[in-house]
C-alpha cells in the first residue's frame, strides 16, 4: 500500500532552538524522497514528525488524506527504520520481522509464513532462525526493512540507515533500497547527510538547512538548476562568482562580475528574474569550464586564467586557476584527462551560457 | 637456538606485573579453601582434631536433623528474600528510569541506595527498633488502638525477610535501573511503532531485555543473602537457625573446625548450584 | 485520564518503598538523640547525651580509627594490585590469561564466612597470631577481585596506541603506567578505591573471625548490641550514616560530578 503525505507550516521548536521552520511539502503516494542537509538542519526532527515520534509545535501532519498530526505512531500507516535498527535481540529474524503483525494478533503460522515471504524479500530467508548479533551490519540493515514493510505500511521512513556501513556496501544497499521500493510501491522517506546517496536513491530531494527547505526537486534539477546557494553548494563542489546586475534586455540580463560583463539569459536565474542593481551569486561546476574554442553552443568568455595547482583525478584533473583580471578569486575547475596540464599554464576559460545558475546574492544566511 | 626475542622480554614483564594479584589469591584465598576443604574430612573427637581422612562430618549433616535444617531454612529464606526483592524492586527502577525526569532521576536513585550507608550490623539493629515488642510499629499500633497486645514481629524468620528484602531492595533498584537505562529508547519505538501497547511493550521487549540484569542482581542477592550471618543472627532469633549461624556455633562453643568446613563446603555448593542454574541468563550478558 | 492514573500509582508505589528503605534508618537517626534509656516511642526529648557517651568511649573510638586505617591500607593494597594485574592481563598475551582471570575473580563469588574461615585454619595450622593485619589481608582478598574487574573492564583498547605513543617517546612501562594509563583510568580507579574502602569499612564476618584485640567498628558495634535496644549504638550508627553521606555528597559534587562531564 502506499499513501501521499502532506505537512503544512510544520514548526518545531526545542526551547530556545529553532528545529523546524515553517516547513511545507507535498509528497506523492509511491514517491522515494530524500531529506537531505548537514546535522542539525531539522530533517531528523522532520521524519520523527511524520512517524509521530514528537509533534509539531504548530502545523499539520496529512497522510492518505487523513489528519495524522496528534495521532500515536502504533496508530499511523507509518513505519520507521531506525538509524540503530533497533532489532530485538532476545528475537529470531522471523519474531522480529513477524512482531508487528504479531501485535495486530495475527496467529503464529500466519505471520511466520509472511515474515518469511518478507525475509526473502530483502534475501534472508535462509537467516530465519538465527538472532540479530549473528548477522553483519548489512543484513540487519535488511532484517529492520523487512520488518518495517511486514505491517505493510503505506509510507516508510528511513532514519539514515546506511550511516553505519562502509562505503561499498552502502552504494549496493542504496541500489537495493531503491529496487525494493520499486516492488513494493510504497512510499519511503529517508534522511541522509550524503549528497551521492541522495542522487543514487531519490525521486525527488529535499535539501533542508537551518530549519527550512532549500530546494526540493529531482536529483538532476538539484545538481543542475539548484535554487538557493546553499543547496548548490551542498550538492557537490562548485564556483561561486559574485557579481551586480546591470541591466536587462530582453530575454537576458548583464551581470557585472570581477572575470567580466556577462549576458545572462533569463533562465539562468532559478528563482526568478532579477532586477537592475541586484547582488547575485553566479555558480558555475567545475566540469563546466571548457577551454575557449573547445566549448559549443553559446559559451562566455571567461579571460584568461592561470593554474596554480593541479591534481590527476583519473577521470579528470583537478586544477585551480587564478583568473588574470581577478587574482583574488580562486577557481576550481576539471580538465579533460588526457589534458596536457602544468602548473603556471595560462589558459582560456570559457563555460557554456547554459550552465550557469545566477543566485540572490545571500545576506546573513549561509 | 636461544635467542630471545622481544615477545620474550615483554611476557616476562607481563608476568611480574600480574605474579603479585595472583600470588595474594592463591596464598590467602586458594591455599586457605584447599586447607578447609582437606578439614572438612578430618573430625574432632573429645577436643582433639583427628587426622584421618573420612566423609563422617558430611554423613552427619544429612543425618542430623538440626544441621540439615540449617541448610532448608537458608535456601528457604533465601528464595523468599530473592524473589520478594525483585518484585519489589523492578517497579521502583522503572518508575525511575521511566516516569522520574531525566535530571532527577541520578538524585532518586542515590536516595533509593541511601541508607546503604549506615553501617551494616546496625542496619539490622534500627529493624529492631522498628518490629522488637515495643518497637515503634507495636507502639504505634497499640496507641491507635488497633492491637492490645504487642505483635511478635521480631526475633522470627518474617523479621530475617524484612532485614534482608530491605536491603536487596535497594541493591537491585540500583543494578535493573543500570540495565533498563542502557537500553536504546528505540526498542520502545520500534514496538510502538509496530502497534505494541505499553504492556505489549513491555512484555514482549522490555522485561526480556532486561532478564540477563535482573538474573545478575538475583544471583548476587543469592549469594550475599545465604552466605549472611549477621542479618539472621540480630533478627531471626533462636527457633530457625540458618547455615551460617550453624557454621558460627560450629567455631564458637564447641571449637568444631572439622565440621564448620564442612558446612562451609555444603555452603559453597549451594552457591554453585544456583551458580549452574542462573549460568544461561548471566552468560547473555556478555554478548 | 489513564496516563494520570498510572502516574499517581507510580509515584504511590515509589513512595511506600522509599518509605520502607528509609524507615529503620529514620528511627535509627530519631532515637539517637532520645532523652532516655531506651531507642523506642515515646520520644522523651532531644539531647546529644549519647553522642557525647560515643565519644567518651575509648574503645568504640580505637575501633573507629583501626577501621579506617585498614580500610584506607587495603584498599590501597588491593587498587594497585588490581591495576598491574589488569594492566598486564589487558596489554599482554599471556598464556592462560582467561584462567588467571577467573582466579583474581574467584573470591568474588564466595560467601565472605568461608573466606574467613579458610584463613583462620591456615593461619591457626601456622600459629600465626591474628591482628589488625590478618583483617586487612582479608579484605585485601575480597577487595582485589573488584579493584581488578572494574579496572579491566576499563582498559579499553583505544588507548593502546596512546601507550604506544608514551613507549615511543621513551618512557619505559612503569613511566607509562604512571603518567599515562592511571591518569586515563583515574575515574575507574578511583571508583574501585572508593567502593573497596567501603566495602571493607562495613565489613563484619572476616573481621569478627580473624581480629583479637584491635578489633574494627564493625565488631565493636556488634559487641554493643550485646546489651540490647540501646541508644548509644543508635548515636555511633547514626554517626557513620551521617559521615558517610557527607562525605558521597562531597565526592558526587567534586569527584564524579566532575568525571562526569568531562
Amino acid at each position: 500500500m502506499t499513501a501521499p503525505v502532506s505537512v503544512h507550516n510544520a514548526t518545531k521548536i526545542f526551547g530556545a532552538f529553532t528545529a523546524l521552520d515553517d516547513v511545507s511539502l507535498d509528497i506523492e503516494a509511491g514517491e522515494f524522497i530524500v531529506l537531505l542537509g548537514p546535522s542539525g538542519c531539522g530533517k531528523t526532527t522532520l521524519l520523527s514528525i511524520l512517524g509521530g515520534f514528537q509533534s509539531p509545535t504548530k502545523g499539520r501532519v496529512v497522510i492518505g488524506g487523513k489528519d495524522m498530526t496528534s495521532v500515536p505512531p502504533a496508530k499511523r500507516p507509518t513505519t520507521t527504520m531506525f538509524q540503530d535498527y533497533a532489532l530485538f535481540p532476545h528475537m529470531k529474524l522471523r519474531d522480529n520481522v513477524g512482531f508487528g503483525l504479531r501485535m495486530r494478533g495475527m496467529a503464529k503460522a500466519e505471520r511466520d509464513e509472511k515474515a518469511l515471504g518478507f525475509l526473502d524479500l530483502v534475501g534472508l530467508k535462509t537467516s530465519a532462525d538465527k538472532k540479530p548479533h549473528e548477522l553483519s551490519g548489512g543484513q540487519r540493515q535488511r532484517v529492520a526493512l523487512a520488518r518495517a514493510l511486514a505491517v505493510d505500511p503505506d509510507v516508510l521512513l528511513l532514519d539514515e540507515p546506511l550511516g553505519a556501513l562502509d562505503l561499498k556496501l552502502r552504494r549496493q544497499m542504496q541500489d537495493e533500497l531503491k529496487a525494493i521500493q520499486k516492488r513494493v510501491g510504497t512510499t519511503f522517506v529517508h534522511v541522509t547527510h550524503d549528497q551521492e546517496e541522495a542522487m543514487a536513491i531519490a525521486d525527488r530531494i529535499v535539501v533542508m538547512n537551518q530549519g527550512r527547505i532549500e530546494d526540493f526537486g529531482p536529483p538532476a534539477d538539484i545538481y543542475m538548476r539548484p535554487r538557493s546557494v546553499f543547496s548548490a553548494g551542498f550538492m557537490g563542489e562548485v564556483n561561486f562568482i559574485p557579481g551586480t546586475v546591470k541591466h536587462r534586455v530582453d530575454a537576458s540580463a548583464l551581470v557585472d562580475t570581477s572575470v567580466g560583463d556577462i549576458a545572462l539569459p533569463l533562465k539562468s536565474f532559478t528563482v526568478g528574474a532579477p532586477s537592475p542593481g541586484q547582488k547575485v551569486t553566479l555558480c558555475i561546476r567545475p566540469e563546466h569550464f571548457r577551454r575557449a574554442g573547445e566549448a559549443e553552443g553559446p559559451v562566455v568568455s571567461l579571460g584568461d586564467a592561470t593554474i596554480t595547482g593541479s591534481a590527476f583525478f583519473g577521470t579528470h584533473y583537478r586544477c585551480h586557476l587564478k583568473p588574470s583580471s581577478a587574482p583574488d578569486l580562486s577557481i576550481v575547475a576539471h580538465m579533460p584527462q588526457s589534458a596536457d596540464v602544468a602548473d603556471g599554464q595560462i589558459l582560456p576559460l570559457a563555460v557554456n551560457l547554459a550552465d550557469i545558475v545566477a543566485l540572490p546574492a545571500q545576506s546573513g544566511r549561509s | 637456538m636461544s635467542t630471545i626475542t622481544l615477545e620474550d622480554t615483554e611476557r616476562r614483564k607481563a608476568w611480574g606485573f600480574v605474579a603479585p594479584a595472583l600470588l595474594w589469591t592463591v596464598a590467602f584465598f586458594i591455599v586457605p579453601f584447599l586447607f578447609m576443604a582437606a578439614m572438612s574430612l578430618w573430625s574432632r573427637q573429645s577436643g582433639q582434631i583427628i587426622r584421618v581422612w573420612n566423609l563422617d562430618n558430611y554423613f552427619a549433616f544429612f543425618e542430623k536433623d538440626s544441621l540439615f535444617k540449617g541448610l532448608t531454612n537458608s535456601l528457604e529464606i533465601t528464595l523468599i528474600v530473592t524473589v520478594l526483592s525483585v518484585l519489589l524492586a523492578y517497579p521502583l527502577a522503572w518508575i525511575i528510569a521511566e516516569r522520574v525526569p531525566k535530571r532527577f532521576q541520578r538524585l532518586a536513585l542515590i536516595m533509593a541506595v541511601l541508607p546503604f550507608w549506615t553501617s551494616y550490623v546496625v542496619r539490622s539493629y534500627s529493624w529492631l527498633l522498628v518490629l522488637s515488642r515495643n518497637g515503634v510499629i507495636n507502639q504505634t499500633l497499640m496507641t491507635f488502638g488497633l492491637i492490645s497486645e504487642p505483635l511478635e514481629i521480631a526475633s522470627n524468620r518474617t523479621a530475617t525477610v524484612i532485614g534482608f528484602v530491605h536491603f536487596f531492595v535497594m541493591l537491585l533498584t540500583l543494578t535493573i535501573y543500570a540495565n533498563l537505562i542502557q537500553l536504546s529508547p528505540n526498542y520502545r519505538r520500534a514496538a510502538a511503532d509496530l502497534g505494541a501497547n505499553a504492556l505489549q511493550t513491555f512484555w514482549h521487549v522490555i522485561l526480556p531485555l532486561t532478564l540477563p540484569g535482573i538474573m545478575t542482581g538475583a544471583f548476587l542477592t543469592f549469594v550475599l543473602c545465604i552466605g549472611d550471618y549477621v542479618t539472621p543472627q540480630i533478627l531471626g532469633g533462636n527457633n530457625e537457625l540458618v547455615l551460617p549461624q550453624i557454621i558460627m556455633l560450629q567455631l564458637g562453643r564447641r571449637a568444631d573446625f572439622p565440621m564448620a568446613a564442612a558446612l562451609s563446603i555444603i555452603l559453597m555448593l549451594a552457591v554453585t548450584v544456583a551458580y549452574v542454574l542462573c549460568a544461561r541468563w548471566l552468560k547473555i550478558e556478555r554478548a | 485520564m489513564r496516563d494520570v492514573l498510572t502516574k499517581v500509582a507510580s509515584f504511590a508505589y515509589a513512595g511506600l518503598i522509599y518509605g520502607f528503605i528509609f524507615l529503620p534508618v529514620a528511627v535509627l537517626v530519631l532515637f539517637s538523640f532520645q532523652d532516655g534509656r531506651l531507642p523506642v516511642p515515646p520520644f522523651n526529648g532531644f539531647s546529644l547525651q549519647w553522642y557525647e557517651a560515643v565519644f567518651a568511649d575509648r574503645k568504640l573510638m580505637a575501633a573507629l580509627a583501626n577501621s579506617f586505617v585498614v580500610a584506607i591500607v587495603s584498599s590501597l593494597i588491593a587498587c594497585l594490585l588490581g591495576f598491574l594485574a589488569a594492566y598486564a592481563l589487558a596489554r599482554y598475551k599471556l598464556p592462560g590469561s582467561a584462567l588467571q582471570r577467573g582466579l583474581l575473580i574467584a573470591p568474588m563469588t564466595v560467601s565472605y564466612l568461608i573466606i574467613a574461615l579458610g584463613l583462620l585454619t591456615v593461619l591457626n595450622t601456622f600459629g600465626i597470631k591474628l591482628s589488625l593485619w590478618t583483617v586487612g589481608i582479608g579484605h585485601v582478598v575480597i577487595n582485589l577481585p573488584l579493584c581488578f574487574a572494574i579496572i579491566y573492564s576499563s582498559m579499553g583498547d583505544h588507548h593502546i596506541n596512546i601507550e604506544r605513543a608514551a613507549r615511543d617517546l621513551g618512557a619505559n612501562d612503569f613511566k607509562v603506567m604512571a603518567l599515562v594509563t592511571a591518569p586515563m583510568l583515574m575515574p575507574s580507579i578511583l571508583a574501585a578505591f572508593f567502593l573497596s574502602v567501603t566495602f571493607s569499612w562495613d565489613e563484619f564476618i572476616i573481621a569478627f573471625l580473624l581480629s583479637r584485640f584491635d578489633v574494627t567498628l564493625p565488631v565493636e558495634i556488634w559487641s554493643l548490641l550485646r546489651s540490647g535496644l540501646n541508644p548509644k549504638t543508635n548515636a555511633i550508627g547514626s554517626l557513620v550514616f551521617l559521615v558517610s553521606v557527607a562525605v558521597l555528597a562531597v565526592l558526587e559534587l567534586t569527584l564524579f560530578g566532575k568525571t562526569k562531564k568531562s
